[in-house]
């Protein structure tokens, strides 16, 4: 695989080698063999450049640039945490779980900080990552220094949850890869609204990798509110595996960060499974934003639905990769992808790349991109009825967005995001 | 109250207006009729601000203002009200949050208090009710999927809801029945007074039975060819244009 070289990638190891005896779980011999090998793995892929086809449309080198150091371990500044939207709560600063913010409740579900018992992550972390094909991953797995673990017991609807990570100021950039372990048993439930922000002026990276295992019939909504401040990169990685009968809902806003990338591979590994990635790119200035979508239809009966919507303003930047990939014994594959652009400026570019694989012959997918202007017409009618053109601009935009945010079925994370955009909004200004 | 004074206008270097004059004094209603491509709409069109229309020479003067310097967003703020030959869809956007949006516009331009949603939807429910609406209408998309006959009355509805200073009803009748066009122009009766103004644009006298205007203007080829009362439109749905055109 082609890689960029510069630096900053070769501090980011080096950083591995002189941590690795005192990472979290150093002494677990499974642990210690699966960071070795994910570091090796980066060696040996390095941050990829744009060569490699996965990231023709997005350059690192901005990232690879940065000299990046460990966060500091003694945090003091007070967050800017936002009121809470569900009954429980984890948060995370600079990818350290952070106990006494958190409001884990009290019952069935297991919910805390991976760091603070790795033992028990054993088999389960790794499982679903794929390091060795993703340099990013591997690095998450090389310094992971904590995440969070989720697990919801058969039958339990745990509600909603909330994993809130903020970066703070520092006078370093710095970089985080948590690791989130999240797994639902048969029939489980759980709405997760995660939230990434980041003080505006502090250039950091934010890698977090995720693995979301779905059993049987259970069902987890996935709300993603992605905020970085002006300087932050973030580059995630989402690996979901969904049962017979189980659901993924992924819902993604970004709109923020000076670079993101939402990258989702789900495997719809049993019949009747479902997933459904949906989002939402707000982009202005010379922002960058990549949503990459990896979905294998692995067996019969499954169902996939994602739409896309960007807004580019500026000289902003965004990306869409969508590959679906039916497997030849996943006969009645229900497939559709729709990725629709909106773009405020002449400067402004959007890059649409879907690609359908199907090796079986009983399966409707299709797919569909649009790119498009303000409409014209729109636009004087709203002036004409005295409203002033910013306002009616921000309506036609805001309607736009609409049936992408309406697919969140849940009020209180459709709300969060409603009000993400509207911050957005305001910040445009 | 509106005073057009030698207007012309071209669009991609066409002449479409050929110099138009027109005074229409406060509490009268005037009604422009003429062939297609007389330059009905464009002149509508142009009053309200669409910048599609280079102006080339003259003037218009709107309630003491130069109506022609005002960004379309100002000219309503100011009292200009257009009822849309074809009103545009807005998917997305509700049709209720679409009105008190711009009611709260306009009333924020002339310095009175913004309506929040409960006294919105008094006001809005009392109007509907007037113009035979169905409400249900309120929570689809604006324009969208409304036919013909409830676009027309959606524009009749924003009008009562903003009560302007100066209609321009651009073929507000085409595609209406006749229980519809009686709604419509009722709608415009009610608003009559010595404070309100209409320029009706329309291609037949239908409409003019219910909306009496006071003038009748005759635009052809992008000029007035003549102007006089009522009795004007009634020898034009008699005898057509032919006569007009040849002395134009």
């Amino acid at each position: 695989m082609s890689k960029l070289t510069p630096g900053g990638a070769e501090a980011l190891l080096r950083r591995y080698e002189g941590l690795s005896s005192r990472l979290p779980g150093a002494r677990l011999p499974w642990l210690a063999s699966l960071r070795a090998a994910a570091a090796a793995a980066f060696r040996a892929q390095g941050l990829p450049s744009r060569r490699a086809e996965a990231w023709r449309y997005t350059d690192l080198r901005p990232i690879a640039e940065v000299e990046f150091a460990e966060p500091l371990l003694s945090v003091t500044a007070a967050l800017p945490l936002p009121a809470q939207r569900l009954p429980r709560r984890a948060i995370f600063v600079d990818g350290r779980f952070r106990e006494g913010l958190s409001e884990l409740g009290d019952d069935a579900v297991a919910l805390g900080s991976l760091a603070a018992d790795l033992p028990a992550a054993e088999g389960r972390l790794g499982r679903l990552a794929r390091p060795e094909e993703h340099p990013l991953a591997a690095l998450n797995t090389a310094l992971f220094e904590d995440g969070l673990t989720v697990t919801v017991p058969a039958g339990i609807d745990a509600g909603g949850l909330e994993l809130s990570h903020f970066v703070l100021a520092a006078e370093r950039p710095l970089a985080c890869h948590p690791r989130h372990l999240i797994r639902l048993e048969a029939g489980a439930r759980l709405l997760l609204l995660e939230s990434a922000q980041g003080d505006v002026a502090t250039r950091y990276l934010h890698n977090p990798v995720f693995e979301i295992e779905i059993a049987e019939g259970a069902s987890l909504v996935h709300v993603r509110l992605s905020q970085e401040g002006e300087a932050g990169f973030q580059l995630g990685t989402i690996y979901a595996r969904i049962e017979a009968g189980g659901t993924y809902d992924n819902f993604t806003l970004n709109a923020g960060g000076r670079l993101v990338r939402n990258e989702i591979h789900a495997v719809l590994a049993g019949p009747e499974a479902a997933c459904h990635m949906n989002g939402a790119q707000l982009l202005r200035d010379g922002q960058h934003a990549d949503t990459t979508t990896v979905l294998d239809h692995a067996a019969p009966d499954c169902r996939s639905r994602q739409t896309y919507k960007t807004v580019l303003s500026g000289r902003s930047r965004g990306v869409f990769q969508g590959r679906i990939h039916v497997h030849q014994l996943a006969q009645r594959t229900d497939g559709y992808q729709m990725n629709q652009a909106l773009l405020l400026s002449p400067e402004a570019e959007i890059d649409s790349k879907p690609q359908l694989e199907i090796y079986a012959d009983d399966v409707k997918c299709s797919h569909g991109a649009t790119v498009g202007a303000l409409d014209a017409d729109q636009l004087f009618y709203l002036r004409a009825r005295g409203i002033p053109e910013p306002a009616a601009r921000t309506m036609l935009i805001d309607a736009f967005l609409q049936d992408v945010v309406d697919t969140i079925a849940e009020g209180p994370a459709r709300d969060a995001v409603a009000t993400a955009i509207a911050d957005w909004w305001r910040g445009q200004a | 109250m509106l005073k057009i004074e030698g207007l012309t206008a071209e669009v991609e270097g066409k002449l479409i207006l050929r110099g138009i004059d027109l005074d229409l004094p406060p509490g009268e209603v005037h009604a422009i009729m003429g062939p297609n491509g007389a330059g009905k709409s464009t002149l509508a069109y142009l009053l309200a601000g669409r910048e599609d229309y280079a102006v080339t020479g003259g003037t218009v003067r709107f309630a003491g203002q130069d109506l022609l310097a005002l960004a379309p967003e100002a000219r309503a703020a100011a009292g200009l009200f257009l009822a849309f030959q074809h009103p545009v869809e807005l998917p997305g956007v509700g049709n209720a949050l679409f009105l008190r949006t711009a009611l709260n516009a306009i009333r924020r331009a002339r310095g009175e208090d913004e309506l929040d949603a409960m006294q919105f939807l008094k006001l809005v429910r009392e109007r509907m009710r007037s113009l035979a609406m169905p409400e249900d209408m309120l929570k689809r998309s604006a324009n969208v999927g409304f036919s013909g006959g409830e676009k027309k009355r959606n524009e009749v509805l924003q009008m009562a809801l903003m009560r302007p200073k100066l209609a321009i009803l651009d073929e507000t009748d085409s595609g209406l029945d006749i229980d519809a066009l009686r709604i419509v122009a009722e709608g415009v009766n009610a608003l009559r007074g010595p404070d309100f103004s209409a320029l009706v644009i329309t291609h037949h006298q239908r409409l003019l039975d219910y909306l009496v205007p006071d003038r009748v203007h005759v635009l052809i080829g992008g000029r007035i060819v003549q102007s006089g009362g009522p009795e004007l439109a009634r020898k034009l749905e008699a005898e057509g244009y032919g006569f007009l055109q040849a002395a134009a």
